[in-house]
């Protein structure tokens, strides 16, 4: 147990900080109080979003607090949580995992855009759930203060325990939401799969940190950190149970983040409300994955083969979905698909080590997506459920929904990488890295990946915001305040007046524009100083810098021979090079669903037409058949190995030992049962037979079997 | 314990009994039993059985007192003023029994409660 000994000396050389910071966690949970509150005193008004709003304003608060007050990275000791030692002298050892916050400024820019972007977004909600006031309201409201709780637990923890409970409040907090409307089934199936898709992440991050424990005997993170960074380990002690180490972290991040092979549940997850789509499973929960990987980056790197999988598997993802993606006619699925290849391209930025990049393009996208999958929700709301973008055209002639159209364009416009746009900034650093860290496969993959990533966001846009003026509505009757008598069933006109979309009011209004607001400005920071010599990213870089992400950092981490694209330095030569991809992707885009929308379905009919090519697009509206797949090799196998323990627990179990057991007796009573006839007489005859048969025995047989016995007796005890 | 010797008792000073011996005890007991099963397991009338409980007991008691006389011990004698009193007390609630029996279904017969099997 030498580990053990030489770290037991290292303690962590943290300073303690602020205990009001504490307050981060705690609005949440009393706001999911009083929801609890409300729930219980029948509240029928808007008054849960209010308190919810309120205290994650709050939260936000003392975020912004925290950073202003921020110098260097603290421990908060919040209470003692686990807290055990054992042993003495070289057999010392123990397992500390308090219930304390690791403040650090990878933490704080996390925490920035959770707490912000929450607030946000449960403003927006107050709005779109309206429908639901007196019904689901107060439900939803504590969902999402569970949600913020088990956030703040999982990126400010400061061991892995306190950041486990926090991913799997988050995981149950997901499930809450996603079935919120648990009266649909396809709903309650989104929230079992996205469930169980997680636990499977989840069973690799839990081993990790079992291994983390067993290898370097703390959880941690300063200890931890110190333990890697004096190399007082021993490889060889831990074996395969160190390499195998950032493989289960990355199992968990994948399960979280949604990469191949766990990202099958993130595009079902879109069953529930809007605003959750674009909170949980745009912005901030699917971003803890990357979390993980940024926090544990030292971590990472005990094994030399493990960043290069967290790139590929990053970049696969990102092209798969984005490929799928094109095929979709649902925009909410459009976008469900996109942040999974966002989260792609977050993936591979942290596995070409631009751990700053990838955290960039997390602020980035957590605004910009945010922004597209509430004007989807917009959409879905005013149109009745609608969301095929071959049924909505040109919304943005109609009144009141200029705002929506056009915050929908800035998002997209971002999420394309348009020059000079958030989004591009953010995006140019994972791939620039890419060609400088050497992975330039990674980096034309991604690249041209981007030009996807331009076509199908505009094409959501051309198709939906401008063009002619045509909408059908969804077949969902949200009970709104229009009434239901000027837009009966079965008559939904094509805007011929029958259909009233509503527009958005102004909660809805205002947090888009505040949101796009923010995805605009989230370009500033790249220009602010990064603090360091040489190294781009500006504010997001000088925050990574200051963590433990730090190894990441380009420039930071030695790289031997930087790469080359076109003779230039990557970071330069990309502002061009990416920029030419998106904007042929939004060309493309133009001409197909724009300019001539015909084209685009003769282009699909001509290569459905086509033998060769047939599968294709087939194979793209499916989903590559994935679902099916993992139906396939996974779900059927387990359903008839469960099918056959069934049958075993009910012919053996069940039907041999227990019922068995159980009719033995019953068959032997069955036997005598005759004799209980209830005439005295025969009772009396039984008794009397019995006694004297008892009597014959002892008087006649005994006599004669006792010399018998005696005998075998003796011969017995001679023979022991 | 009291002993043959202390009490100076012996089957001589019994005069008037003096030609009975042990056995004819016994067989008087062997008979009433053997009356009192043949009756408990032949008849139907409650009262009837009952009456050959009571010569069963009679019998066991005869047997009692013989062997306690026979052995010089005034054991069998306690025992069987412990079965008087007890045969008492039972007849009584036995009695009662019947009693009630007969008021619901107005017959003596032990036959007609076959239901009570259940």
């Amino acid at each position: 147990m030498t580990i053990e000994t030489t770290h037991m000396m290292m303690l962590a050389n943290t300073a303690a900080g602020p205990g009001w910071a504490g307050f981060i966690l705690w609005f949440p949970l009393i706001s999911l109080a009083l929801c609890g509150l409300w729930s219980i005193l029948r509240i029928k008004s808007k008054l849960p979003a209010w308190t919810t709003v309120g205290c994650l304003a709050l939260a936000f608060l003392t975020t912004v607090a925290l950073y202003v007050s921020y110098s260097e990275p603290v421990v908060i000791h919040l209470f003692d949580w686990f807290n055990l030692h054992w042993g003495s002298g070289a057999k010392a050892g123990s397992f500390v995992a308090n219930f304390s916050l690791y403040v650090d400024s990878l933490t704080l820019l996390w925490m920035l855009f959770v707490t912000g972007l929450g607030t946000l977004i449960a403003l927006y909600a107050s709005e779109y759930m309206e429908p639901d006031v007196g019904k689901g309201y107060t439900r939803f409201f504590a969902g999402v203060s569970v949600f913020l709780f088990a956030m703040s637990c999982l990126v400010m923890g400061d061991n892995l325990v306190l950041l486990y409970l926090g991913w799997e409040g988050v995981g149950f907090a997901s499930y809450w939401l996603i079935g919120y409307y648990y009266t649909k089934p396809s709903a309650v199936a989104a929230a079992k799969k996205a469930f169980i898709m997680n636990r499977i992440g989840d069973l690799g991050l839990a081993l990790a940190i079992w291994f983390i424990w067993l290898n370097f005997g703390t959880v941690e993170f300063a200890d931890l950190f110190a333990v890697i960074a004096s190399g007082a380990y021993h490889t060889e002690a831990g074996g395969w149970s160190i390499s195998a180490i950032p493989f289960l972290l990355m199992l968990g991040a994948f399960g979280k983040s949604a990469q191949i092979p766990l990202y099958v549940w993130l595009p079902d997850a879109m069953e529930g409300p809007t605003p959750v789509s674009a909170l949980i499973h745009a912005a901030t929960m699917v971003t803890a994955g990357v979390y993980l990987l940024c926090r544990m980056f030292p971590v990472m790197q005990l094994h030399e083969l493990a960043l290069p999988t967290v790139a590929w598997i990053g970049t696969s993802t990102a092209i798969l979905s984005a490929t799928i993606a094109l095929a979709q006619y649902d925009i909410k699925r459009i976008m469900a698909y996109s942040t999974v290849s966002q989260l792609g391209f977050m993936f591979a930025g942290v596995g070409v080590m631009t751990t700053a990049g990838a955290a960039y393009h997390v602020f980035t996208h957590a605004f910009f997506k945010a922004v597209l999958f509430l004007t989807c929700g917009a959409i879905m709301h005013g149109f009745a459920g609608q969301l095929d973008l071959r049924k909505l055209s040109g919304i943005m002639r109609l009144r009141g929904w200029k705002v929506v159209s056009v915050t929908m364009l800035i998002g997209c416009l971002c999420l394309a990488g348009f020059p000079l746009t958030s989004g591009y900034f953010s995006k140019d650093m994972i791939l620039a890295q890419a060609f400088t860290s050497g992975h330039s496969a990674v980096g034309w993959l991604l690249l041209f990946t981007a030009g996807l990533t331009a076509y199908y966001t505009f094409r959501v846009w051309f198709r939906v915001c401008i063009g002619p003026v045509h909408f059908e509505p969804g077949d969902e009757d949200h009970g709104d305040d229009h009434g239901h008598d000027d837009h009966g069933h079965g008559d939904h006109g094509h805007g011929d007046g029958k259909f009233h979309p509503h527009a958005p009011k102004w909660a809805v209004n205002f947090v888009l524009i505040a949101i796009t607001v923010g995805a605009i400005l989230a370009a500033i920071p790249y220009f602010m100083p990064s603090g360091e010599e040489g190294v781009k990213g500006g504010w997001v870089a000088s925050m990574t810098l200051d963590s433990s992400a730090r190894d990441g950092m380009y420039g930071v981490y030695a790289i031997e021979e930087k790469g080359k694209l076109f003779g230039a330095d990557p970071y330069n030569a990309m502002y061009f090079v990416s920029a030419a991809f998106g904007l042929v992707g939004i060309l493309i885009a133009w001409w197909l669903h724009l300019a001539n929308r015909k084209a685009a379905d003769a282009l699909r009919a001509k290569l459905l037409a086509n033998p060769l090519t047939r599968w294709l697009p087939t194979a793209m509206e499916n989903k590559w058949y994935v679902d099916e797949i993992y139906h396939v090799f996974v779900r059927a196998p387990l359903w008839v190995i469960g099918h056959a323990f069934a049958l075993i627990d009910r012919l053996f179990v069940d039907g041999l030992l227990v019922n068995g057991t159980g009719y033995l007796p019953r068959a032997v009573g069955r036997m005598f049962q005759p004799l209980q006839n209830g005439v005295l007489q025969s009772y009396a005859v039984l008794m009397a037979g019995g006694f004297a048969l008892v009597v014959v025995l002892i008087v006649l047989v005994m006599p004669w079997l006792q010399p018998i016995l005696a005998d075998w007796m003796a011969g017995t005890g001679g023979a022991g | 314990m009291m002993t043959a010797d202390s009490l100076h008792l012996t089957m001589a000073t019994l005069e008037p009994f003096s030609s009975l011996e042990l056995g004819h005890f016994i067989l008087t007991s062997a008979i009433l039993f053997a009356i009192g099963i043949i009756g408990f397991l032949t008849r139907r009338n409650m009262i009837v059985m009952f009456l050959c409980t009571e010569l069963m007991f009679q019998a066991a008691a005869i047997a009692m007192i013989a062997f306690g006389r026979f052995h010089m011990d005034l054991s069998g004698q306690v025992f069987v003023i412990f079965i008087l009193t007890v045969a008492a007390a039972e007849s009584a609630l036995a009695l009662a029994l019947v009693v009630l029996l007969f008021r619901r279904k107005e017959t003596l017969n032990a036959e007609a409660w076959t239901e009570l099997r259940e």
